[in-house]
């Protein structure tokens, strides 16, 4: 009969409102001429319009509407004895005799309410009688709309504590068993209407329901403003006798809307202390109600709960509440076998939640979380479904975020378990995850066994996984990736050196099985690390000679020799080079001659065999000049070695402005202006000489090859270093052939082949200035730049 | 024509007046014409006592071989109409044969007069009380006058009365299980009681309670029985499902009760039945029937 058209439904729906509105205005008449029998018989005819069948349930709460309006105006008159001269005993009875029970029923709803009011019975023998008569109505809207009428009109009168209701025989509790009473009978009429009907409109009819929900739910909302509802009563009472009924009516629609509405209804310290009771309901509920949703509002609730105050910390521990709710969660998902992933992955998630924020100091809890989650997820094949993976990063991601603190998230031993089920590409988000977790706190990890763990679990990044697709792999990314991990690696430190080398020694383990790929960005940041650490033990060497001590520079230089090494995979030997010269630098402040000298000469190694692009020449020789400069710890013949081959590879470069330049600058390695440093001034103006005719010859080379003489940029760079050794004190240079070269240059620039290059001019005219400016300073100085002669 | 008008004219007026007429209780009364009138109401062993006065019209004279008043109870058969059969008559000699010029007032009283059974109109047969007066005439026919009342006699409750309790069902189809509280209702009474039902196979579209009253006049071949609906009463809206209880509570005063009357005199029987009655959405009807005795309790 439902099935007719929408178009039918409305005119059902405007024949009722009609017969209403027909029957109303009759009573109406009745009222205002205090026609008690009229009013009745009217009344009923009214009502009786509510006994269709036709109707939707959102058509019927129409019609019920109207109807229930009329009523109000009836209830008015029935209150009024003078109008009608009946006592309300009287009128409670006469209302009765109307032959169709669903009138019957709603006048005596309306006689109900006034008889309460008049105080004539006690309320609770009134509110048990009516919740009592209308189980004579059997179906299911028409019940629920008149058990609705019987909660409204009796909300204002239960006899709760502190109402005019309230008596010595009538307690809170009558009013809690009226309520109650009425809520399971609303509950199993809601549940009933779910079974009539053809098996094909299932889902209408599902729908429907929907829409009678809150009819049901409107109960329980009465049941918790109810003031003497207690802690007690409702642990002893209320909630047992709701969890029966929720349990008992095994619809999977009733349930999950109820167990909702137990927990959005009622306080959070009830639920803390009832956790048993509701808790233990979960497993019983049918396999398809949707458990998770449910237990992860209880649980935000709870969470909230403790949030709001730190006086209620102690309850949560008194009543175990972790434990509880950690073993219901077990209980579910082994109680729903057919449960997705998602949903027990969305449990341990607001589990985990909940843990954080109620028992942050608990580590322990977390980490039974994590491990129970990973018991689950070992028993599914593997994360296809992205929202299943979408859950177990958030569960990863909530100790980070909670404790702005990888370290701690580090002790939790079955983080990276769990982490372990992601597929390759979350387990790299995640991983980033984690690495800015420690940036953004600037958590320092100081342990080899924690370093052990983060590596273990940020190997997404640190080395290819099997199976991952290298071709799907975005350039960006990978670089994004692999800087993070260079940054991380620099957070890893401790003060004990023991310790420290201990670090490096993991990171290398881990970033050593990088792949030719990875080396670039780790092996620098690893060298750099290990260099640190090599300085710090500089300091303290005194102290410790003699000890076997595990961690002397000595052998961190093999360690950062092997690693350098690695590079060669890759290769990268620019990087390589830089690297070994850095390293040649930190064993000549260690004073570890041969070390030194071994890096120089893998660094020359590199030179000669693997850097052949003349531009990565040009670089690298200035490199090792500059370093080489700078070292103290050769001996003579060492350190002439090392000059020797470096001005050696000078002059040989290609090009002859980058052979110059490599000259001269290679002058520096025979003056170093130190104490007790190199003073060679001879070699200097040796290579200043040298420089001087490659420039020459570069000028020629220029001229023959385009015509026209190139820039005297050569000249007045090499000027640049005349005049540095002439002011150091160089006895080989002197103020004539500083003369002699100015005069060079400013004929150079007057000729007419010349190319005029103002960057040239500019420097030129700032050493010119530099000299007068000496030279009105007076003094040592200015005596001996009066020598030049301009 | 005076005088011949005066020939189908009675000749004088006769009113029957009880001595506590004016304190005594008047009950509603239907005539066999459908008016109602208001009569008063006796119980058995009670005094009917009072005043016939006889008024002959301007300048007449009645003359008359006696006056005498009667009290009769009478059963009426409505297929043996205007056939009354007499289980009670009282007579009382007001006047010796003479003559009435004027109004003329004799008392009378029957003491404790002994009225087993009730005033009733059914649809079959009816059951009365009168007084009769009659003027013995020699010529022309006596004057005759009645007065009806009615009579209820009432009980104590009853000493035993068990409630009605019992288990009814088709096979694998419909169990329930009724009870009303009581056996024997007042007239005034309310019918408690609760359906249990403990298998519901069919879809019940409503439940109703019965009340019947079943008429049997006449005796053995002639038997006569007439059974009527008198209430119609919805006890339950939908269907419901295993383990359902649902209340009665059904008030007997709206209904025009009487109480039940067995085998009065031989002529007949009025008994009362509650009939439950189970309709399914086929319209099929389902029902279990069982009777009621119905008394009269004095009301205090």
């Amino acid at each position: 009969m439902m099935l007719n058209g929408a178009e039918d439904e409305e005119k059902w729906l405007a024949e009722g409102i009609a017969g209403i509105q027909h029957n109303a205005f009759y009573m109406h008449q009745a009222l205002d001429s205090n026609n008690l029998r009229e009013a009745l018989k009217y009344s009923a005819l009214m009502l009786s319009e509510l006994r269709t069948s036709k109707l939707s349930p959102h058509k019927y709460y129409e019609l019920y509407m109207r109807a229930f309006d009329e009523l109000r105006k009836l209830e008015m008159f029935f209150k009024d004895e003078s109008k009608h001269g009946v006592s309300v005993v009287d009128l409670y009875e006469l209302v009765q005799h109307a032959g169709n029970i669903l009138p019957r029923l709603y006048l005596l709803c309306t006689v109900g309410s006034v008889y309460i009011k008049s105080k004539e019975a006690p309320a609770k023998e009134v509110l048990k009688d009516l919740v009592e008569m209308c189980r004579g109505v059997q179906h299911p809207i028409r019940g629920l709309f008149l058990r609705s009428y019987l909660a409204q009109i009796s909300r204002d009168k239960l006899p709760d504590i502190g109402s005019e209701f309230e008596g010595d025989a009538e307690t809170v509790m009558d009013a809690v068993e009226f309520v109650l009473q009425n809520f399971t009978e609303m509950n199993k009429l809601w549940v009933r209407l779910q079974h009539q009907g053809p098996g094909t409109v299932r889902e209408k009819r599902e729908k429907e329901r929907n829409e009678l929900r809150d009819l049901v739910g409107k109960n329980l909302h009465v049941l918790s403003q109810i003031e003497g509802v207690d802690l007690e009563m409702y642990k002893e009472t209320v909630l047992p006798r709701i969890v029966e009924q929720v349990v008992n009516c095994k619809d999977d629609l009733a349930q999950y809307y109820l167990m909702d509405c137990i927990i959005q209804v009622f306080p959070d310290e009830y639920h803390l202390q009832t956790l048993e009771t509701l808790l233990g309901a979960c497993p019983q509920l049918q396999p398809t109600v949707d458990i998770k949703t449910v237990l992860s509002r209880l649980m935000d609730r709870l969470s909230n709960y403790a949030a709001s105050s730190p006086d209620v910390l102690p309850e949560f521990l008194q009543v175990e509440a972790f434990a509880k709710l950690s073993k219901a969660i077990g209980k579910v998902i082994e109680a729903q076998i057919d449960m997705p992933a998602v949903g027990a992955i969305t449990l341990y998630v607001s589990l985990l939640t909940f843990t954080l924020r109620v028992h942050p100091d608990r580590l322990d809890y977390v980490d039974q979380v994590l491990g129970a989650c990973d018991k689950k997820l070992s028993t599914i094949p593997k994360l296809g479904d992205s929202r299943a993976t979408k859950q177990v990063v958030a569960l990863l991601s909530a100790p980070l975020e909670k404790y702005n603190d990888i370290v701690t998230a580090l002790r939790l031993s079955n983080y990276p378990r769990v982490m372990d089920h992601l597929d390759n590409g979350t387990n790299k988000v995640m991983a980033m995850v984690i690495i800015q977790s420690i940036m953004k706190n600037s958590s320092c990890i100081s342990t080899p066994d924690k370093v052990e763990v983060l590596f273990e679990l940020l190997k997404g990044l640190i080395k290819d996984m099997d199976g991952a697709d290298v071709d799907e792999l975005d350039e960006e990314d990978f670089k994004e990736e692999q800087n993070s991990v260079a940054r991380l690696i620099h957070m890893l430190y401790n003060d004990e050196p023991e310790e420290m080398l201990k670090i490096i020694c993991t990171v290398r383990k881990h970033t050593m099985a990088g792949g030719p790929k990875r080396l670039p960005y780790t092996v620098p940041s690893l060298v750099f690390s290990a260099l640190r650490l090599v300085r710090r033990l500089q300091g303290q060497e005194g102290d410790i000679v003699g000890e076997e001590v595990p961690a002397t520079p000595k052998k961190i230089f093999q360690l950062l020799t092997q690693i350098i090494e690695s590079l060669s995979i890759v290769p990268a030997p620019e990087l390589a080079l830089r690297l070994y010269l850095q390293c040649a630098e930190a064993a000549n402040d260690c004073d570890l001659e041969h070390v030194a000298y071994d890096f120089f000469t893998q660094a020359f190694v590199l030179y000669e065999e693997e850097i052949a692009d003349s531009k990565s020449q040009v670089t690298a020789i200035h490199l090792i000049i500059g370093t080489l400069q700078r070292m103290s710890v050769f001996g003579v013949e060492n350190r002439d070695t090392l000059t020797h081959k470096a001005t050696g590879y000078s002059a040989r470069l290609l090009k002859k402005p980058d052979q110059c330049r490599a000259v001269y600058a290679c002058s520096h390695l025979f003056w170093v202006d130190d104490q007790d440093g190199l003073k060679d001034g001879e070699r200097v103006l040796l290579c200043l000489k040298r420089a001087l005719r490659i420039a020459n010859a570069a000028q020629q080379m220029a001229n023959v090859a385009r015509g026209s003489s190139g820039p005297v940029t050569l000249f007045v760079e090499i000027l640049n270093k005349y005049l540095y050794f002439f002011e150091k004190g160089n006895p080989q240079i002197t103020s004539a052939a500083i003369q002699d070269l100015i005069e060079l240059i400013k004929t150079e620039m007057q000729s007419d082949s010349a190319t005029p290059d103002t960057a040239s001019d500019a420097f030129l005219a700032s050493m010119l200035r530099y000299i007068q400016f000496q030279k009105q300073k007076g003094g040592v100085m200015g005596e001996k730049f009066e020598s030049i002669k301009l | 024509m005076n005088f011949l008008i005066g020939a189908f004219k009675p000749a004088c007026n006769i009113s029957i007046t009880f001595s506590d007429g004016k304190t005594r209780k008047q009950v509603p009364m239907k005539k066999e014409n459908g008016q109602t009138v208001m009569v008063p109401l006796f119980q058995s062993q009670e005094n009917i006592a009072g005043k016939i006065s006889i008024e002959p019209f301007q300048g007449k004279k009645i003359e008359h071989n006696g006056v005498k008043v009667e009290l009769l109870g009478q059963i009426e058969m409505f297929f043996d109409r205007g056939n009354f059969y007499d289980f009670t008559s009282l007579v009382r000699e007001l006047d010796v044969p003479g003559e009435i010029y004027e109004r003329k007032t004799y008392p009378f009283e029957f003491s404790t007069v002994e009225m087993p059974y009730e005033s009733y109109n059914g649809v079959n047969v009816r059951l009365r009380y009168v007084l009769k007066v009659t003027i013995s005439r020699n010529y022309g026919a006596s004057i005759m006058e009645y007065q009806d009342f009615v009579v209820r006699n009432y009980s104590p409750p009853p000493s035993i009365n068990n409630s009605i309790k019992m288990e009814v069902g088709i096979e694998d189809c419909l169990h329930i299980e009724f009870e009303y509280n009581k056996s024997k209702y007042h007239l005034k009474d309310v019918i408690i009681g609760k359906i249990y039902f403990l298998l519901v196979r069919i879809k019940i579209k409503n439940m109703d309670l019965e009340i019947r009253r079943r008429e049997s006049t006449g005796s053995g071949a002639n038997t006569h029985v007439e059974t009527e609906t008198l209430a119609k009463f919805e006890l339950m809206d939908g269907a419901p499902v295993r383990g359902e209880s649902i209340p009665i509570r059904l008030f007997l005063s709206p209904y025009e009760l009487t109480p039940t009357h067995r085998n009065i005199n031989n002529k007949f029987s009025v008994k009362y039945y509650l009939n439950l009655v189970l309709v399914d959405e086929e319209d099929r009807r389902y029902f279990k029937q069982q009777e009621i005795t119905i008394y009269r309790l004095q009301e205090s």
